[in-house]
């Protein structure tokens, strides 16, 4: 075995972490530039659903809130390009494979956004699902990747929570607020369940993510953990979820559930949800509005590094 | 104009209160706009920054007067007493820009004097300096690269500039409550170094006449109408509930 | 891609969490210049309140010892034992050394 390969399965087989300058195999380069890139692309676009409700908060209090978890997931997506940039990837390229359609980001957020209670249910639901996937991430092999997981993780705490309780408050308001909860948990639990990727015997990639530590626990696994995570919470919100198999399931010692409507799931992700189209002209016309301002930005430093120059 | 109901027992600072409340308010309005559709992403935190500095403004400022969401949510246009500056669209990022330059350059002069003062207002404005001068920094810095970037950059500049400074003279119309200050002075400040940097970015500054009208006054252009029809659009549908 | 549409540069962040507490790498940025890449590592790593001062360099000015030579490079200091407190021994009961 080359030098190169066999410090690498060693360093992987001792739960230590890769960085960028290390020797890597080309598909584990291309894994992580994949994974992390749509990781980032996510959050950005994420930015949209909810960021719709910002100019219409019902308070000052959920204004501020919402406005602040929104930066946030701009800050995420800013860490997670970062991170992908040590793997010798340019965000513009990133950005541009975002734009063009050639790079995917997480199907959830092609859903719309028609109530007040869907910035809750994503919260809730979505953010959950999201730290649920995420904590494991933080001790992914590649140490880029594992120390933005961990800033994002602990930033993220407080997504999930502001969601809860934007529900609870609806939930035990007025009729129309309840009923406006429960719509929205209605339409986010079952895309919230598809966030974990599809099934473990239909999850080709899982297996290699898995020997090289970049996923710790498979698909289906995470999705258990968070379905039982869920059950006690929406009782607790005084909501349902709609899925009539939900039963507990004592010898398993876990929640059996409903089955997936892949067809769906790949439908969304093949580009024919509701809101592909409009989330990613959106980007894209964001970016193409703001092209004269990051040049006018460059033309300046370039004349202050003349003027540097010439002094 | 109907603002003064609002103000409890009719405290001089109270109708103070709530014009600069309404300024920060609306304005964080429109920079919150920008969420998801900024130049470049490291400018949508910074945008959401300000956005957050001038909404906790407003709600420590509505506050003084009021339930912030009651005067946020339930006031018609007329009632309103901010500067009309702060109301116009976000428009392109030049637009953004300018007017955060005449608004944060405004809002540090007016905080630094009302800071040593005996008024309620003083701990807010003490409270809002630093974010203030963070402000005018951020909008000196971008001021700078679009005025003297590129020839489209400029001339963007150049024409936000004139398109928005007819409106720039109502920040120095007498306001109930802020007579400890001297607003001939303030403008002649204000107006120096706002000029300063234009001219550092390579922008003419704007001469012309203020447009006759004052938002403080409660009179407003038709932006705003829409702006509120948005904003207080799901609080309005839901009279009785709480969020 | 045009010249002036090519992408800002890349910096690296360092950020003092504390006083007290060196800087240590947060993360990266992108910005055409020094000026704004301090304000957007600002606003990016320091939105609830994690430093007090923050470096930026940008990335293209960090020289790095190669990971290929890792074992030659750092191996001197990994066999000299005797750098540690821990080499030496001391009796039983002494205390304060």
């Amino acid at each position: 075995m080359e030098p190169g390969r066999e410090r690498f399965e060693r360093t992987i087989a001792a739960d230590e972490r890769i960085e960028p300058r290390d020797w890597m195999p080309d598909a584990y380069r291309a894994t992580l530039v994949r994974q992390i890139a749509q990781h980032a692309h996510s959050e950005i676009i994420g930015m949209q659903p909810e960021g719709s409700w910002i100019t219409r908060a019902p308070s000052l209090r959920r204004k501020a809130i919402l406005i602040a978890k929104v930066q946030d997931e701009a800050g995420h997506g800013l860490y997670l390009y970062g991170a992908a940039e040590t793997l010798g990837v340019d965000r513009d390229e990133l950005l541009d494979k975002l734009h063009s359609g050639r790079h995917k980001y997480s199907s959830i957020f092609n859903y719309p956004t028609p109530t007040w209670a869907d910035v809750g249910a994503i919260g809730w639901l979505v953010d959950g699902a999201a730290i649920t996937n995420q904590v494991p991430l933080c001790r992914c092999s590649y140490g880029p990747y594992a120390r933005a997981m961990v800033r994002i993780c602990k930033e993220e705490s407080f997504h999930q929570r502001q969601g809860y309780e934007l529900l609870l408050t609806l939930s035990r308001g007025t009729p129309e607020q309840h009923a406006m909860a429960q719509d929205a948990v209605d339409r986010w639990w079952w895309p919230s369940l598809m966030m974990f990727g599809p099934p473990d015997d239909a999850s080709p990639r899982s297996a290699r993510s898995m020997a090289w530590k970049i996923k710790r626990h498979s698909n289906d696994e995470l999705r258990q953990r968070f379905v039982d995570i869920c059950v006690d919470q929406a009782a607790a919100l005084g909501l349902t979820l709609p899925d009539p198999d939900l039963r507990w399931n004592e010898e398993r010692g876990h929640w059996d559930f409903g089955a997936i409507d892949w067809d769906e799931f790949h439908a969304v992700l093949r580009g024919e949800g509701p809101c592909n189209e409009e989330r990613l002209t959106r980007r894209r016309r964001a970016h193409d509005e703001g092209a004269w301002v990051r040049e006018a930005a460059a033309a300046y430093a370039d004349k202050r590094a003349g003027v540097g120059a010439a002094a | 104009m109907s603002a003064p109901e609002h103000a409890p027992g009719g405290a001089p600072w109270a109708t103070a209160a709530l014009a600069l409340g309404d300024d920060a308010l609306i304005l964080s309005h429109r920079l919150a706009e920008w969420a998801g559709n900024a130049p470049v992403l490291e400018e949508e935190v910074a945008l959401a920054n300000l956005a957050l500095d001038l909404l906790g403004q407003a709600r420590a400022l509505l506050s003084l007067v009021g339930d912030e969401d009651a005067l946020a949510f339930t006031r018609g246009p007329e009632a309103f007493t901010h500067v009309r500056l702060v109301e116009l669209p976000r428009g392109d990022f030049a637009h953004t820009v300018v007017r955060q330059l005449c608004v944060a350059t405004w809002q540090e002069l007016l905080y630094e004097r009302l800071a040593t003062g005996a008024s309620p207002l003083a701990p807010i404005a003490a409270a809002a300096l630093p974010e203030t001068a963070y402000h005018r920094d951020h909008a000196v810095t971008w001021t700078l690269r679009l005025g003297d970037g590129t020839a489209e950059s400029h001339a963007r500049t150049r024409a936000a500039a004139e398109a928005l400074w007819p409106y720039t003279g109502e920040l120095f119309d007498p306001v109930e409550g802020l007579d400890e200050v001297d607003l001939g002075a303030l403008e002649r400040r204000w107006r120096a170094r706002v000029s300063d940097v234009l001219t550092r970015a390579t922008v003419p500054v704007p001469g012309g006449a203020r447009l006759p009208g004052s938002g403080r006054a409660g009179e407003h252009t038709p932006h705003l109408a829409a702006l509120l029809d948005e904003m207080q659009s799901l609080h309005r549908a839901h009279p009785a509930a709480s969020w | 891609m045009s010249e002036a549409e090519r992408g800002w540069p890349l910096w690296e962040v360092f950020v003092r969490p504390r006083r007290g507490l060196a800087h240590t790498h947060a993360g990266s940025l992108h910005a055409p210049d020094a000026e704004l890449a301090l304000r957007n590592a600002r606003d990016l790593f320091t939105r609830r309140g994690e430093g007090v001062s923050i470096w930026v360099v940008p990335a293209a000015a960090v020289s790095a010892s190669s990971p290929d030579e890792r074992d030659p490079f750092f191996r001197p200091a990994a066999d000299k034992p005797y750098r540690h407190p821990t080499f030496y021994e001391v009796p039983e009961g002494v205390r304060h050394l």
